[in-house]
């Protein structure tokens, strides 16, 4: 049973008690609290299988697609229990982004942008359909590059760029919270810095939830971390204090990479 | 090195065969069918005489192609709904779960089922359920003949579809998802249409399957030699014309039936490789 | 951004669509599976009654004595001896005819993987299992009881089976040999073992059991054919072993017996017969493929 160790003026998140498990008495995620800052980055790292995506895939019930799965504790959003909300609704409020870029491979770029709202069957006119796709792909400097070809498919872009789609069919439906599963572990660095420096953007408008395996990452662009070990919160704080004044020990023996 | 290199011949040679009868079979067909052809032009095809009385013969396919089209595409028909539903059922719903296992044991023993026992079971359950819904007198008919060629053809309609339905990434799946969709709209807006091809070719292989079955149509379709009027009326395939009439069939009668045969021939050939090409081009 | 209509209404039919749509799969699922479990019973339920030993020994009855018999209300006297003894003659000589043929055909196609020949091969081979029954049926009554046999024979029905049988053999030695290790081909071309003793003596050992798979899987299919055996074989009601005249075959028996209205009953015991040799080999190839697929992995 971890506190929370950060005072956060304006939660959007409340993790109380949260524990998942994959199997009976086998638990991914141990008793977690903890209080998310809106419109900051929080950082979610840890070693493979410390069950930072298990978590992170807990917002918004993305568990549920697996029955072997169970979930006890609660998360609220603005002080909503996540469960008590329909998961259409959830997932309108918190969007997600994965680690390989899968944008829908028969839609073209255009409807790829659209995709929350082609498949929630929202019907829109075509200026506002317009107007949204230029503003997301404008938000996540994807515009100017495929301005030119939005009915193509998307296959031809880049890793780097599909991912920039996925972030912003992601934003196109205007949630509170963005989850990103290491949303840049399968891109080159090029594409890697581009996506960091959308995310430092994007957080003036989104709460942002990043899962990375890449303690630098968490350092360059994150304002809060979390640092799970085994299934436990074991950190939480400010990054740059709990980078440079780790409190655990064994937070401390993974930034300084005795293990991980 | 000599041994090998006659090794290497003889498998060579056994391709050969392959080759021989195949065309030995086309060959066949066309020679035996000639005489036909040649009395009745290629008119034969669109008769619909069948007179075999000597001096006034007269033969002609139209019937029987009739009644072959008519009721394989209306069992592909009636077999759509419950192939889409169980390959759904197994490759989404219940993926990887028991209760698939025992349902695809099942699909498989249908396919296991000989065409004559179909026709059987069609013979003495279907047809007392068909007369006493009143729909036909007697019980035969291209209704019935089609419905239990609809159950027949339901496992090859299914095991390919179910494949490629499992085999769309989960990623994607994951993605509709995450965006707040329904299972059912990620069925209908991402399994399906990437799904598309393969389940398209894989009714289009079932339907080469129906056009050529024989026992099962032949006992129940009521062997009468016109183009079917109705739902419930009577008619006859091709598949069915040859098994009654070719074994004391001779000269002019024996030749039309060959004709038929060529034709049917033809027609599973062509459709069998539309369904092949869409599956090709799918896998690119 | 746009205004994102009101959610409850849509969000609540979407509900409902995505309940109906999961209750209608599941209950065309089930109607599927509604005609294997009648057929099954009724064949069961009717044929149980005729089995006897009698059943597999004598041959079967004529018109005759089915009409005496039913007159005088006894059970009708024989059995399917000339039917099982015929469909075990067709079927040997078509396997003999076709595995040979199609193991090296699909061993060539091994070998040479990728040239145009070989996709040539493979796609005849194609469509040739796309041929209705009934057409091989016809050719096997041109090509042998016209030519050959100048009569209905075995033989005939035994290459109309056989032509049948042989893309599926083709297609699973194929496929069983891509998952021979290669290693284990080129150790053997290593130490100088010949080619055929290469085929003979590793190659096919190392696939037996995928290629009694397909082997199984091809027989399973024809065993319960009638259509091309009524052009071919004919039928007969004595025991034969020769396979140059007419021969009769279990799925004929059947059919003689369905339409002679004093041995309709006789229907039931030997679909009952059919059926359960069809279902076991159907079973029993399909353990095996299971069983070579995980237990085969490099």
């Amino acid at each position: 049973m971890t506190e929370t160790q950060l005072n956060i003026n304006n939660p959007i998140l409340k993790v109380r008690d949260l524990s998942i498990s994959y199997e009976i008495g086998k638990q991914a995620v141990k008793g977690i609290n903890a209080t998310i800052e809106s419109k900051a980055i929080t950082a979610i790292m840890g070693p493979s299988g410390c069950g930072k995506s298990t978590l992170l895939r807990a917002f918004n019930r993305m568990h549920e697609l697996y029955p072997n799965i169970t979930t006890e504790g609660s998360i609220l959003l603005h002080d909503m229990d996540i469960r008590e909300m329909s998961t259409i609704n959830l997932r309108r409020k918190i969007g997600m982004v994965f680690q390989r870029p899968n944008p829908f491979p028969t839609m073209n770029i255009y409807e790829n942008v659209l995709a929350g709202y082609k498949l929630n069957g929202i019907k829109l006119r075509r200026s506002e359909r317009d107007e949204i796709v230029e503003k997301s792909l404008s938000d996540v400097t994807l515009w100017d590059e495929v301005k030119d070809s939005l009915f193509k498919k998307g296959t031809f872009l880049s890793g780097g760029q599909q991912q920039r789609l996925c972030i912003a069919r992601a934003i196109a439906f205007n949630p509170d919270v963005l989850l990103l599963d290491e949303p840049t572990s399968a891109l080159d660095p090029v594409a890697t810095a581009k996506v960091e420096d959308l995310l430092v953007k994007l957080k003036e408008e989104y709460t942002v939830l990043l899962v990375t395996h890449n303690m630098s990452q968490a350092a360059r662009i994150s304002d809060n971390s979390m640092f799970m070990y085994l299934g436990e919160l074991v950190e939480y704080g400010k990054t740059d204090i709990m980078f440079t004044n780790p409190k655990d020990s064994r937070t401390e023996g993974y930034l300084t990479g005795k293990f991980g | 090195m000599n041994s090998d290199r006659l090794t290497r011949t003889v498998l060579f040679i056994s391709s050969l065969v392959l080759l021989m009868i195949s065309a030995g079979i086309v060959f066949s067909l066309v020679g035996g069918a000639i005489p036909a052809f040649k009395a009745f032009g290629p008119g034969f095809i669109i008769s619909n005489h069948w007179n075999p009385t000597s001096g006034h013969e007269s033969y002609g396919a139209l019937p029987f192609i009739a009644g072959t089209l008519i009721t394989s595409f209306l069992a592909l028909l009636i077999c759509l709904p419950l192939a889409f539903s169980t390959s759904l059922f197994m490759a989404e719903y219940y993926r990887g779960t028991r209760v698939a296992g025992i349902l695809s044991s099942m699909v498989d023993l249908l396919a296991g089922i000989p065409s004559i026992v179909y026709g059987l079971w069609g013979f003495y359950s279907l047809r007392p359920l068909i007369i006493s819904l009143g729909l036909n007198e007697q019980g035969f008919g291209v209704f019935t003949s089609s419905l239990i060629l609809a159950i027949m053809i339901v496992p090859y309609a299914t095991s390919l579809s179910t494949e490629i339905i499992a085999m769309v990434p989960d990623e994607l799946k994951e993605a509709a998802y995450s965006l707040g969709a329904t299972r059912r709209e990620v069925i209908f807006n991402v399994i399906l249409p990437n799904a598309r091809s393969g389940i398209i070719a894989s009714y289009i292989l079932a339907l080469g399957r129906a056009l050529g079955e024989t026992m099962a149509v032949t006992m129940l379709i009521g062997n009468a030699n016109v183009i079917p009027k109705g739902l419930f009326s009577t008619g006859n395939t091709m598949a069915s014309i040859i098994a009654n009439q070719f074994g004391e069939a001779t000269g002019l009668k024996l030749s039309s039936l060959i004709a038929i045969g060529l034709l049917l021939f033809a027609i599973t050939a062509i459709v069998n490789s539309i369904g092949k090409l869409i599956i090709s081009r799918f896998s690119r | 951004m746009a205004q994102i209509p009101a959610i409850s209404d849509s969000t609540n039919r979407r509900h409902l669509k995505n309940v109906i749509l999961k209750v209608s799969i599941i209950i065309l699922s089930l109607i599927t599976i509604v005609p294997i479990i009648f057929i099954i019973y009724k064949i069961v339920v009717n044929g149980i009654s005729q089995i006897n030993l009698d059943f597999f020994v004598k041959p079967s009855p004529d018109s005759l004595q089915a009409m005496t018999a039913l007159a005088n209300h006894e059970t009708i006297p024989g059995g399917i001896a000339n039917g099982i003894t015929g469909t075990f003659l067709i079927v040997i000589v078509a396997s003999l005819l076709a595995i040979p043929v199609g193991i090296m055909i699909g061993i060539y196609l091994y070998e040479n993987p990728t040239s145009r020949y070989s996709g040539l091969i493979r796609n005849i081979s194609e469509i040739l299992q796309g041929v209705p029954s009934i057409v091989l049926g016809v050719i096997g009554y041109m090509w042998i009881v016209k030519n050959v046999t100048n009569g209905f024979s075995a033989l005939a029905g035994s290459v109309a089976l056989a032509i049948m049988m042989l893309p599926m053999i083709i297609k699973s030695t194929e496929e069983t040999m891509k998952m021979i290790p290669n290693e284990i081909r080129e150790a053997a071309f290593a130490m100088g073992v010949p080619y055929h003793k290469v085929i003979i003596k590793v190659l096919i050992p190392s696939s037996i059991s995928g290629l009694s798979t397909g082997v199984l899987l091809s027989v399973s299919r024809i065993l319960g054919e009638t259509a091309p055996l009524m052009l071919t074989a004919l039928g007969s009601s004595v025991i034969n072993l020769n396979i140059t005249k007419p021969t009769n075959a279990v799925p004929l028996l059947i059919w003689e017996f369905y339409n002679d209205p004093n041995m309709v009953k006789l229907v039931w015991s030997s679909s009952l017969f059919l059926l359960i040799f069809v279902l076991s080999l159907n079973i029993i190839s399909g353990r095996l493929a299971k069983k070579h697929k995980t237990g085969r992995k490099k």
